[in-house]
């Protein structure tokens, strides 16, 4: 993978379900290029210190449904400018999901991960295998359309577009 | 093997029949961005090499989101939307024209059994039309603008029949919100929704894009209204489903006695009988939105809210979901009742509901809105609550300042 760093040890924060993304990035802090201005008011609806306490590669972890609402890529990108790395949920609402790799930001769905708050976790993008090192559970990802994998390789629809040209499935 | 309408209208794109689960690249029928997702997707199209847009006709960039422009920041967005379009011969729908659904309605951009690809969530509304219309982000419609193409998977189809006829007084909007408190705000998520049965084939175009619109609220990638019964200004060929069509869930609904329906505080899901919140005082009372700004939805406030005068501790906003709605409700006197019961009149846009500007309630503050979304921080305060109902609803609930069944008012 070219475009993102594969293999990823760091702190998991960790939330519920349903995180819609007006708790991701409010709507009022939408129509901006600034990325900055997005990181600096990433989740605070729904933790006000989570732009405090995050670090450079940390993972977000989510139960089922995260990022449901809005089509705003906004979302997914302050949730990567603010540093996070990967984000591992049950599942994802679909524009959110895809967003996240067409911006380089890689999502992985674990259905029944019991991923407790603060744990360390070992990701490997390249296989879908995460060890939680805290609880000392391994689980794998559900595996992603190719089409994703290629898209997510180049680190982002832009990338890849710009390589390709158009579609390939 | 039948298929679904989703199944039948992608086939048709892709030149060959598709089932569900298969991937696809398809080409596409029309696409537009907003002024949140716009300002993102000139800068990818750019970045991505792009130098014309696929066909500067089915392509359309919509100023609706915080429309006029509340500070210089988003003026800046504004005028690169403006020279993007103007430097691309596309069509570029101006502040006050209208939200950018109800814009891809009203002008054509969007027709039965096309694939439509919109930079926002509420795109599946064309599902109304018999079209097959999802949302995406920025990037995603960049790709679209350039190539004309889009990649996905043909969705599984939930297909639900509502039989029995809805009683007066008793709106789409209500049968809608009973339909996500049923099926719940994940419980549809990467699917087609099919509304069938008695209960929309006497649906108008607007009651239509009611429901089609808050298939977003369930997750689906889209949702469509079974065309029968849907009339429309021009010819069209219907694209109806094959009676051994492949569905993963069917639900069905007797609807003839609902009442109506109130989504609480903080998902819109969270939907109940009106009679479990009739009493709670509101402060702010909201009709507008790609779900309930339409004519019907002002004129039924209208009738409710005729030669009286709303609440002394409500403050009430009406945005038009376009311009031709509010030329509409100028002319049969809606606007006027609607005023002199103490409404105000705000620029046709989305402002409000997405918590942009032109009303952003206080802390501490309750509204009733007609809009799809009630998530905590929605209308720009996450010390407010917000309650969905139907314009009915917020009608009667602006005039007595607390949160009623409108039914007295309209039988």
């Amino acid at each position: 993978m070219s475009g993102i760093q594969t293999n990823i040890k760091a702190k998991a924060h960790v939330y519920g379900d349903h995180i819609d993304t007006d708790r991701i990035i409010p709507g009022k802090y939408t129509k901006t290029l600034d990325m900055s201005t997005l990181a600096n008011h990433v989740l605070e609806d729904l933790d006000p210190n989570f732009n405090k306490i995050v670090k450079q590669g940390d993972i977000l972890v989510a139960g089922i449904n995260f990022g449901c609402g809005s089509s705003r890529e906004q979302a997914p990108l302050a949730l990567k400018q603010a540093g996070v790395s990967v984000v591992i949920a049950q599942d994802f609402a679909r524009i959110f999901f895809r967003n996240a790799i067409n911006i380089g930001l890689p999502v992985l769905e674990l259905a029944n991960h019991k991923i407790d708050k603060g744990a360390e976790l070992d990701v490997d993008l390249k296989t879908g295998i995460v060890k939680d090192l805290t609880g000392g559970v391994t689980y794998t990802a559900t595996k992603l359309p190719d089409i994703m994998i290629n898209i997510l390789n180049e680190g982002g629809l832009v990338n890849y577009l710009t390589k390709n040209g158009s579609y390939s499935l | 093997m039948g298929q679904t309408i989703s199944e039948k209208i992608i086939s048709n794109h892709a030149g060959k029949k598709v089932y569900a689960g298969e991937l696809v690249i398809s080409d596409v029928d029309g696409c537009m961005a907003s002024d949140t997702t716009g300002p993102l997707t000139i800068k990818a199209f750019r970045e991505m090499g792009g130098k014309k847009v696929f066909n500067p006709k089915k392509c359309a960039l919509i100023i609706d989101h915080a429309a006029p422009s509340p500070n210089e920041r988003i003026a800046n967005l504004h005028k690169m939307m403006r020279d993007f379009a103007k430097e691309q011969g596309m069509r570029l729908f101006e502040i006050g024209e209208g939200i950018c659904h109800q814009v891809m309605v009203e002008n054509q951009y969007v027709k039965p059994g096309d694939i439509f690809i919109g930079a926002d969530s509420h795109t599946p509304t064309y599902g109304a039309l018999n079209a097959f219309a999802c949302g995406v982000g920025s990037t995603d419609l960049a790709a679209t603008m350039m190539t004309g193409k889009i990649w996905l998977k043909v969705p599984q189809t939930i297909k639900i029949n509502c039989s029995g006829k809805l009683q007066d007084g008793v709106t789409a909007k209500d049968l809608i919100l009973f339909l996500v408190g049923k099926v719940t705000v994940s419980g549809a998520t990467y699917q087609t929704i099919e509304f069938t049965g008695e209960a929309f084939e006497g649906m108008t175009l607007a009651s239509r894009m009611t429901i089609a619109n808050m298939s977003s609220e369930m997750g689906a990638k889209t949702g469509i209204v079974h065309p029968k019964g849907l009339k429309l200004d021009y010819d069209f060929e219907a694209i109806t489903p094959d009676d051994d069509a492949n569905y993963i869930k069917s639900f069905d609904f007797d609807v003839s006695g609902l009442e109506p329906q109130v989504s609480a505080p903080e998902s819109p899901d969270n939907v109940h009988n009106i009679s479990n919140y009739e009493g709670t005082k509101i402060n702010y009372a909201f009709i507008g939105t790609c779900c309930n700004g339409r004519l019907e939805d002002l004129d039924i406030a209208a009738e409710i809210l005729k030669g009286k005068k709303i609440h002394a501790d409500v403050r009430m906003v009406i945005a038009p979901a376009s311009q031709s709605v509010l030329l509409d409700a100028i002319s049969n006197g809606t606007m006027k009742t609607l005023i002199e019961a103490g409404a105000s009149l705000i620029t046709s846009g989305c402002g409000p509901c997405v918590g942009t500007h032109q009303g952003v309630p206080a802390d501490g503050e309750v509204v009733i809105s007609a809009a799809n979304r009630n998530f905590r921080g929605r209308m720009g305060n996450p010390n407010s609550n917000i309650y969905l109902g139907a314009p009915s609803t917020v009608a009667a609930s602006a005039l007595e300042g607390h949160i009623v069944n409108p039914k007295k008012y309209l039988l």
